[in-house]
């Protein structure tokens, strides 16, 4: 792999500039959020290349943004955010990713490390099996003919509606759940077909549903607000995202798309940055079908919930009230969103495209829960299964410099090949069981490739967004069990 | 004849497919996929599914090739393992597929894949080599 060698100016200790000038093509300067252990790494990659084709998109606006856990994607840089003006900008499919709304919530709960240990074996166990997972498999949701342009539609309230999980966890949920103009007329039938039988499953990869303690709140007001009160006190996790749907959605629009820039006489550099004009009927159309896919991974991560929370009620043999299986909040992490940011105090719409990143809004933001008003928007970021994942809250800073966005994970360091060359599914699964953790998961193989030595460190990564002031960490958690699609 | 070589990619994987032929290229590409997506020595040719596309140009017909097997994945759990393939003028595809439905004692999955992507999508006709990387 070629290591990049673009012009890189130094701005401070965490942030970094290409200049505009680097290609001719630039509208904008690119700006990357990383410290000068991480650069070194991003640096053997092309993922500088990608951040600075996406500063050529017609309309971006501010800069070509690079989270923290920036590593080489394919078209858009994993951990890119771009934003676009309205009426002169595009909107690019690649921008989102074919898993659109992949995404992570965090449920709080009444129990404690030594309520769990005694059973973590059955807990996930029971949770494996109550959460269809992996490659292959089939949802236990059974839709009635149509019903999945309803779940297209509304999304959370869908499941919520159908006896999975509570009205409140929509509160809880970014969007509540439902992005409104979601038009499943826009999604093909192959796509539909694709996501009626997997409804309601993790998938593989990098999803997945984890059992964690929190092991160091930095701010316990901030906590205490989201119901995170102690040390050791365990949560629930869940990632994943829109399955087959969301790709055939994805694979679909790409295909308009390549065709719109031509009538629109657009170019790019990569043609998986494909596009069109924000408000050309390409665009609305996508964006409207997205919302689609996006709905339905909500609905996911819901009917998910409520497996969860089924399967520990009953191995824990609690009540459910007395579980206090709270959804703390739901992020996604790859979408594309019309949402109003103040440039030179002035109020301007903006399509932002968030590509394995998140929002991160500030405390008083309409659009964030009442009840998370005075403290900020929650923030998850997940870390590999072996170290820790993260809780932060979103910052006045993040409105001001990324349009409202932060990191989303820790991000690769390692291929998948490279890891199953060195480790063994079996291996891994030992040395993760001499941390204290469980797992299961369907395959062994898979298990090598998301092994944590594949991962950055995610402190590093919040470290950097926290340095930067783009969002403050709020507590950290350790897995004890996890499932692994 | 090696009939593909995989490509590392940091947080996805890709490949390179050889043929006498573009048609076989295309074909081995597919064969490389299913070997991300799972162990191919116990698939036997019981099922088949005839694919006909139309493309703007030879990349795009070449995304939405393996992009409409791995449809036949998502929606029939088809593990297809021969391909015989057609190119035709005018950017057109015919193809017949084989392979067996996903029997999960007999059968041994090891990566998903999302999807293909069109970066770093080549088709060379003269070589008769493509080359995709996945989104995993």
């Amino acid at each position: 792999m070629a290591k990049w060698i673009g012009p890189l100016e130094k701005i401070d200790a965490y942030r970094w500039r290409i200049p505009k000038g680097y290609k001719s093509g630039m509208r904008v300067d690119g700006l990357i959020y990383a410290d000068k252990e991480m650069l070194k790494h991003i640096l053997l990659e092309q993922t500088l290349e990608q951040v600075a084709n996406v500063a050529q998109l017609p309309g971006i606006i501010g800069n070509s943004l690079a989270m923290p856990d920036i590593h080489w994607g394919y078209g858009f840089p994993i951990g890119g955010v771009a934003a676009m003006d309205i009426k002169e900008g595009v909107i690019s499919p690649g921008g989102v990713g074919f898993d659109i709304n992949c995404g992570v919530r965090i449920m709080r709960t009444n129990l404690t490390k030594d309520d769990v240990l005694p059973a973590i074996k059955d807990l996930v166990d029971v949770l494996y099996k109550n959460v269809p997972s992996g490659l292959g498999s089939k949802g236990k949701i059974r839709l009635r003919l149509g019903e999945i342009d309803k779940v297209l539609t509304n999304g959370s309230r869908w499941a919520v509606e159908n006896g999975y999980g509570f009205i409140e966890d929509l509160e809880s949920t970014e969007e509540r759940g439902e992005m409104f103009g979601a038009d499943p007329s826009l999604v093909s039938s192959r796509a539909k077909e694709r996501g009626i039988p997997q409804l309601g499953t993790l998938g593989s990869g990098n999803h997945f549903l984890e059992i964690a303690l929190i092991d160091e709140i930095f701010e316990p007001d901030t906590a205490n607000t989201m119901g995170i009160n102690e040390i050791g006190q365990v949560m629930l996790l869940v990632h994943c995202g829109s399955r087959g749907l969301g790709h055939q959605i994805a694979d679909d629009y790409i295909k308009v798309m390549l065709a719109a820039m031509k009538k629109y006489r657009i170019s790019v550099p990569d043609r998986q940055l494909a596009c069109s004009p924000i408000e050309s009927p390409e665009g609305r159309n996508y964006l409207s079908a997205m919302k689609c896919a996006a709905n339905y991974a909500w609905a996911n991560r819901q009917c998910i919930t409520h497996w969860v929370r089924e399967a520990f009620c009953r191995v824990m043999k609690i009540k459910p009230i007395d579980a206090g299986l709270e959804l703390i909040y739901d992020v996604t992490h790859n979408i594309a969103k019309i949402e109003e940011h103040s440039i030179a105090d002035k109020k301007n719409k903006l399509c932002i495209h968030r590509k394995g990143a998140t929002r991160a809004f500030p405390a008083g933001h309409p659009d964030i829960p009442s009840k998370y008003l005075k403290i900020g928007q929650p923030v998850l970021i997940p870390g590999d299964m072996g170290r820790y994942s993260y809780v932060l809250v979103g910052t006045e800073q993040a409105m001001k410099e990324t349009f409202g966005s932060t990191c989303h994970g820790a991000g690769r360091m390692q291929s998948r090949a490279a890891a199953k060359r060195q480790l063994r599914g079996r291996d891994v699964l030992e040395s993760l069981a001499a941390r204290g953790i469980t797992v299961r998961t369907d395959s062994l193989s898979g298990l090598a490739e998301e092994a944590p030595q594949a991962y950055k460190d995610v402190a590093s990564v919040v470290n950097v967004a926290h340095g930067a002031g783009i969002s403050r960490i709020v507590a950290r958690t350790k897995p004890i069990g996890v499932i692994k699609g | 004849m090696k009939r593909y070589k995989l490509i590392e990619h940091t947080a996805d994987i890709g490949l390179i497919a050889y043929g006498n032929t573009l048609a076989e290229a295309f074909g081995n590409a597919a064969f490389g996929m299913f070997s991300i997506i799972a162990e191919l020595d116990n698939v036997v040719e019981n099922q088949n599914r005839c694919i006909e596309l139309k493309s703007s140009d030879q990349e795009s017909l070449l995304f939405e090739w393996l992009n409409r097997l791995l449809y036949y994945f998502d929606v029939d759990l088809l593990l297809f393992r021969s391909f015989k393939v057609n190119i035709l003028p005018g950017n057109r595809l015919t193809a017949i597929c084989y392979g067996e439905k996903y029997d999960r004692l007999r059968h041994k999955l090891k990566t998903g894949v999302k999807s293909a992507t069109y970066h770093k999508l080549k088709v060379d006709g003269i070589k008769n080599e493509v080359q995709v990387i996945f989104d995993v």
